[in-house]
């Protein structure tokens, strides 16, 4: 028996998306394995299909898997975020131009509404939307479609997973559904979190299937209401809807791992810094003022003999801010109160909290607001823009920036710089032999 | 520059524009306020600024740029180091200046398409032609639509 439903879910999935990233100007890479590691090159965080194959694991730290890396001459990249971001805006932008419901996901998601329709010309439809971004984009893509977000996402695992698929699965019928639910682990499905799944499994529901047949009352006891919605969606019956308008963030978090231990307040000042920079640029990107500047510093919890060591500190402004200069004084002010020396610190990060949007200001009793500081902030963004990142940044950040986390393997801007444009070859070709 | 130059034998300039980037830079006119004047007859007709974007580039999302490297396409008016303006949406018709895939690598190359078979040409007498028959498979990038080169 088909769903009534009267509009179908789709989720757009890139396949590997940064690996695909990596091969789009790399032809030569078209059948190899490739892997891209973690901002500071520690761990494994995307994988073509060929290095899935190898078993290398998602999440893995890289040097645990040299050996095989080497053996099997897998193409290893630092993670290059310009460049993933720049391709990810383009499918979202051809989805965008072929569909009128779009909500963009994440960076290789995005979820489609659209009219419920024949099972062969859902198919079709999606067959088309799939080329379409593969050819204008490069990016290959996997389309799950089902009545509801939750079956979409059930969907794209299909997509991906089978390989008679072709990259495209679509849910309509309910027979066909509950024969496909037994397969699924409850762990795989969409909103359950891990936590759930446990609690799951030892009141041995393991499948989806197990999971849709509960009832009501027992899911939302034990799951929530969030929990019994999913459940919902597992029977064809639309709960979460498409959020086409981008959700107001709530914190803005800038941390990294050191790319080398760092041991004094200088090096850490100068991070600290660094990411109070960053962390405020993005603050005025989406029009926002922060009132709580949380700054943090550990030390490298997996060295077991070293001294261990890791706090925070708080500060509440007196008044909302996205200016670059005050926050860095809070954050080091706090750095400083809690900075320990003798200790190898392995990272650190600065986390604002209480953000309200910057047309939104409280008047204060004694200090007027300051329009001088919201139109020097505007004037170093659009230089940092326009001339790179980190063209005009506060002295505080410093420039040597020893402390930097390492990038490698680190492929160019493809896209987004003039100076790393992919090269094409205008001369003979070496290897091959003429007709 | 100009589309497929190779096509084009005359070298007269028919029309001028005045250019815009797009990323607009303000000026002031005056730095002190000028409080009387004859207002600009111009006010009234002021257009937009032409924007060269908006001339090379039809499909943004499918469109990128790549530098060339080597001067087997010369003929077609592609030097060293020029940036090729690539359209990844459209058709690889037969004529069009395309980036292929050969031996893993981006080539810039002519294509030419015969009845089963076609044919990727330089544009320089000193490199050969590659015939792509059935055998060796073709694999378009995309279609390069400007070439961009200082003079």
């Amino acid at each position: 028996m088909p769903f009534t439903a009267s509009e179908m879910f789709g989720l757009i999935d890139c396949n590997n998306f940064y690996a695909s990233c990596e091969r789009l100007f790399r032809p030569d890479l078209m059948n190899r394995p490739v892997v891209v590691l973690s901002n500071n090159d520690g761990c494994i965080i995307a994988r073509s299909n060929e290095a899935k194959a190898l078993g290398i694991g998602m999440g893995t730290p890289y040097f645990k898997q040299e050996p095989l890396i080497r053996k099997n001459k897998v193409a290893v990249f630092s993670s290059n975020y310009p460049l993933y971001g720049d391709i990810s805006q383009r499918v979202m932008d051809v989805l965008m131009s072929l569909e009128p419901d779009v909500e963009v996901y994440s960076i290789d998601e995005a979820f489609i509404r659209l009219p419920a329709g024949k099972h062969c010309d859902l198919k079709n439809h999606m067959r088309f939307l799939k080329a379409t971004v593969q050819k204008h984009t490069g990016i290959p893509v996997s389309i799950g479609l089902g009545p509801t977000k939750t079956l979409a996402k059930i969907a794209n695992r299909f997509a991906k997973k089978d390989p008679s698929a072709a990259g495209i699965f679509v849910i309509t019928g309910e027979q066909h559904l509950d024969d496909l639910l037994a397969t699924v682990n409850i762990s795989d499905i969409w909103g359950i979190g891990r936590r759930h799944a446990a609690r799951l499994k030892k009141r041995s529901i393991h499948t989806a299937l197990e999971l849709k047949n509960c009832a009501d009352t027992w899911i939302r006891k034990q799951l929530t209401v969030t929990g019994l919605r999913t459940v919902m969606e597992l029977r064809g019956i639309p709960c979460i809807s498409l959020e086409k308008a981008a959700v107001a963030k709530k914190s803005i978090c800038t941390s990294r791992s050191f790319g080398r231990t760092v041991r004094t307040l200088a090096d850490l000042q100068e991070a600290v810094a660094t990411y109070t920079t960053q962390a405020a640029c993005k603050l005025r990107h989406e029009g926002l003022r922060t009132t709580v500047v949380d700054v943090f510093i550990r030390t490298n919890s997996f060295q077991k003999d070293e001294p261990q060591y890791c706090n925070r500190r708080t500060f509440t402004l007196s008044a909302p801010s996205s200016h670059t200069a005050t926050l860095i004084k809070v954050a080091l002010r706090s750095l400083k109160a809690i900075y320990r020396p003798g200790y190898s610190y392995q990272k650190a990060g600065v986390l604002l909290n209480g953000l309200v949007p910057e047309n939104y200001e409280q008047l204060r009793l004694f200090d007027a607001p300051t329009p001088h500081a919201t139109s020097l902030m505007e004037a170093v963004d659009q230089i940092n823009r326009r001339w790179g990142r980190d063209t005009i940044q506060a002295a505080a950040a410093g420039l040597a920036k020893k402390w930097r986390f390492r990038q490698m393997k680190k492929s160019p801007a493809y896209t987004t710089c003039w100076a790393e444009l992919p090269s094409v070859k205008a001369s003979f070709p070496e290897s091959f032999s003429v007709a | 520059m100009s589309k497929h130059p190779a096509k084009e034998k005359t070298s007269s300039i028919r029309e001028v524009f005045p250019a815009a980037c797009g990323v607009s830079l303000h000026r002031p006119l005056f730095l002190s306020g000028v409080s009387a004047g004859f207002p600009s007859p111009a006010d009234d007709y002021l257009d937009r600024k032409l924007d060269l974007n908006e001339h090379l580039i039809k499909n943004p999302a499918a469109t990128f740029f790549v530098r060339v490297a080597g001067d087997s396409m010369i003929g077609a008016g592609i030097n060293d180091n020029d940036i090729l303006v690539v359209d990844r949406s459209l058709e690889p018709c037969s004529g069009a200046i395309v980036i292929a895939v050969i031996n893993g690598e981006l080539t810039v190359k002519r294509l030419l398409k015969g009845k089963d078979s076609c044919r990727l040409i330089a544009e320089n007498s000193d490199y050969p032609d590659l015939e792509i028959d059935e055998e060796t498979p073709l694999e378009i990038w995309g279609v390069a639509t400007y070439a961009i080169h200082s003079l």
